[in-house]
């Protein structure tokens, strides 16, 4: 090439264009690439979180198997863990956030979506998102030092007077009115929840035709009647979507609950009394944490990471469902 | 059918009650939650609170974790901010109708929501125990761990802000660009995000607001510090993890200072929210 450089100079030198052509496509390429590498960290990062808990709690997981899940004994003196307090914790304060907070998530949606005047559903609407950006530690410390202390003196002891002497039921409400406990935790799950909740709620109300509405309004339907008939079949999907995520948060919730729990590994029947959750557990124990105690944290980090993983999925897929049929029609 | 008439209204007026008592009762939480913090913090905030550190108790303040906040949040959004923001981008501008692109979008709502104490976990694992071992205990929990912990949690935040803000920019904006020979990586990179700018700041401080108040993660990964500390390999305060310690302490003094705390908190992540929706209003306004 280099011989017959000096008779074919413009072949052995592109034209300029060319060349800057050239170099637009490589960095396109590796433009491309960078981008797609982002991308797919946010997989790995789900992968990782996975992957890093399940061998971190490896020796509990593997060595005691399901010994693992169905033991109530969690005794760090003696070395002995199981999962079952901390799992009946967890599913239990979440029943009872989702219990509470879907109807109120679903009255906020249909005020702020059928019956607010126009000039309060913009400002109602931000307000209730403040409540979803209000750290979690706050909702913790409030639950702690103010609703704790209200729950013992006020509701407890009228829970307890009211619903203790019921045959069934009367064991979910007896004890002391300690203030702390299982249903204490539930109730400050849900006002976490409910904006969440009303938020997905509230866009799907919004998005149901007017005409559709309209129609049902005109042969006489009155609002109660246009909502149930009419908004909650057409956004169903979305609604238990909503919901899902709901519970997805109330699941992996940590600071608003450790510190209104009361820490205490005990399957009790009365919500009046204290118990523990995976995450509090966890947030209250890692650092002190060391061998099998260890592991056995980070095991119970893994389940809570899979369980919440498949209620998001089941969230989203429900979410998705309407905004595909959205799409369609 | 008059009966049936007053059956049905009495329904309807049944469900906007209680649609009523459900909002005022939300608002009413709202209220609570705010008023609590505002009036036992205000209480606690003084000259000591940003001159002194926590290693002086319940005479002391919370100077440290002040700064150690700043420093981790700073970093985190360091992290998160640039990645976010080219992944946000592979998913609008590249993979808008692909399967990959589909699955990384569907994953990044589930990372959205996932809980923040696992990440903490995630970050122990591959991160403090690799760094503990390698220096033989010389550095083991440290504010760079804190800010990668909260940087996971950012991350997914700006990829769907980003995702979001690029895809509703106009196409005639890409055909425009295309038009004139701008290759792919400028159109990309010099007009589409630029013109999105606004948004995906938006989102950035948007995440910024949701990780400032993140706690269980900091626990074991920025672990605290009692002394000021700048260094990113040190043991580092933050306010969230001086909160839960003073929290969980018996004296009521440092209760108060907690409550300082949590409401320095709640201002910055609010005022986060107000500036997010101001830039997002300002920003719709000059492409309309």
């Amino acid at each position: 090439m280099t011989s017959a450089s000096s008779s074919t100079m413009v072949i052995a030198t592109p034209a300029p264009a060319t060349r800057r052509a050239e170099r637009d496509a490589r960095r396109d390429r590796w433009f491309a690439r960078a981008l797609k590498a982002s991308a797919l960290l946010v997989l790995a990062v789900l992968l990782g979180a996975a992957l890093s808990t399940l061998w971190g709690g490896r020796e509990v997981l593997f060595g005691e198997g399901l010994r693992f899940l169905a033991s109530s004994e969690w005794n760090p003196v003696d070395d002995r863990y199981g999962a079952l307090a901390p799992i009946f914790g967890t599913v239990l304060t979440s029943i009872i956030a989702i219990v509470l907070a879907v109807p109120v998530a679903f009255g906020i949606a249909l005020f702020l979506t059928e019956i607010a005047p126009e000039w309060m559903r913009a400002w109602f609407s931000a307000a209730i998102e403040l409540l979803a950006a209000i750290p979690s530690i706050i909702y913790g410390m409030w639950g702690l030092f103010v609703f704790v202390p209200f729950m013992a003196e006020q509701v407890q002891p009228a829970l307890t007077a009211v619903l203790g002497e019921l045959p069934l039921l009367g064991a979910l409400f007896s004890g002391p009115p300690l203030g702390l406990g299982i249903l204490t935790a539930g109730i400050v799950l849900a006002v976490m929840i409910v904006p969440f909740i009303a938020a997905v709620m509230r866009e799907v109300f919004l998005a149901v035709p007017g005409r559709l509405k309209e129609s049902a309004r005109a042969l006489g339907a009155t609002t109660w009647e246009v909502v149930w008939h009419i908004v909650l079949p057409a956004t169903r999907s979305a609604v238990i979507g909503g919901i899902f995520l709901g519970l997805g948060r109330a699941l992996g919730e940590t600071m608003a609950v450790t510190f209104v729990l009361g820490n205490a590994y005990d399957i009790q029947a009365s919500l009046l009394m204290p118990g523990t959750s995976i995450s509090s557990s966890i947030a209250n124990e890692f650092n002190e944490a060391v061998g099998n105690h260890r592991s056995a944290l980070l095991a119970l980090g893994f389940l809570l990471f899979v369980v919440t993983f498949f209620v998001l999925l089941i969230a989203r897929v429900m979410l998705r469902r309407l905004a595909r049929r959205e799409g369609t029609a | 059918m008059n009966g049936l008439y007053r059956r049905r209204a009495l329904g309807n007026g049944a469900a906007i009650t209680f649609a009523a008592a459900s909002t005022a009762l939300g608002l009413g939480f709202l209220g609570w939650i705010l008023w609590t913090t505002l009036s036992r913090g205000i209480s606690a905030i003084g000259v000591p609170l940003f001159t002194r550190i926590s290693a002086h108790g319940e005479d002391g303040g919370l100077a440290n974790a002040i700064v150690g906040s700043g420093i981790i949040n700073f970093m985190a959004i360091l992290f998160a901010a640039p990645i976010g923001v080219m992944a946000g981008a592979w998913l609008a501008e590249y993979a808008a109708h692909s399967r990959l692109g589909a699955l990384i979008r569907f994953m990044n709502d589930i990372l959205l929501s996932a809980p923040s104490i696992v990440l903490g976990l995630f970050v122990y694992v591959v991160v403090v125990l690799p760094m503990t071992a390698w220096s033989n205990g010389a550095v083991s929990f440290s504010a760079f761990a804190g800010a990668l912990a909260l940087a996971l949690i950012a991350l997914p935040v700006i990829v769907r802000t980003t995702d979001e803000m690029l895809r509703l920019q106009p196409m005639t904006l890409r055909e425009a660009a295309l038009s004139l020979g701008v290759p792919q990586w400028k159109l990309t990179s010099q007009v589409l995000l630029r013109a999105a700018g606004s948004g995906i700041l938006t989102g950035i401080l948007l995440a910024l607001a949701r990780v400032a108040g993140e706690t269980a993660p900091l626990l074991f990964t920025a672990f605290g510090n009692n002394y000021m500390a700048f260094g990113p390999l040190e043991k580092m305060a933050s306010l969230p993890t001086i909160i839960y310690q003073y929290t969980n302490d018996p004296n009521p003094a440092m209760h108060a200072i907690a409550w300082a705390g949590a409401l320095m908190i709640t201002l910055f992540v609010l005022a986060l929210g107000l500036l997010a929706r101001w830039f997002l209003v300002r920003g719709h306004i000059r492409h309309d």
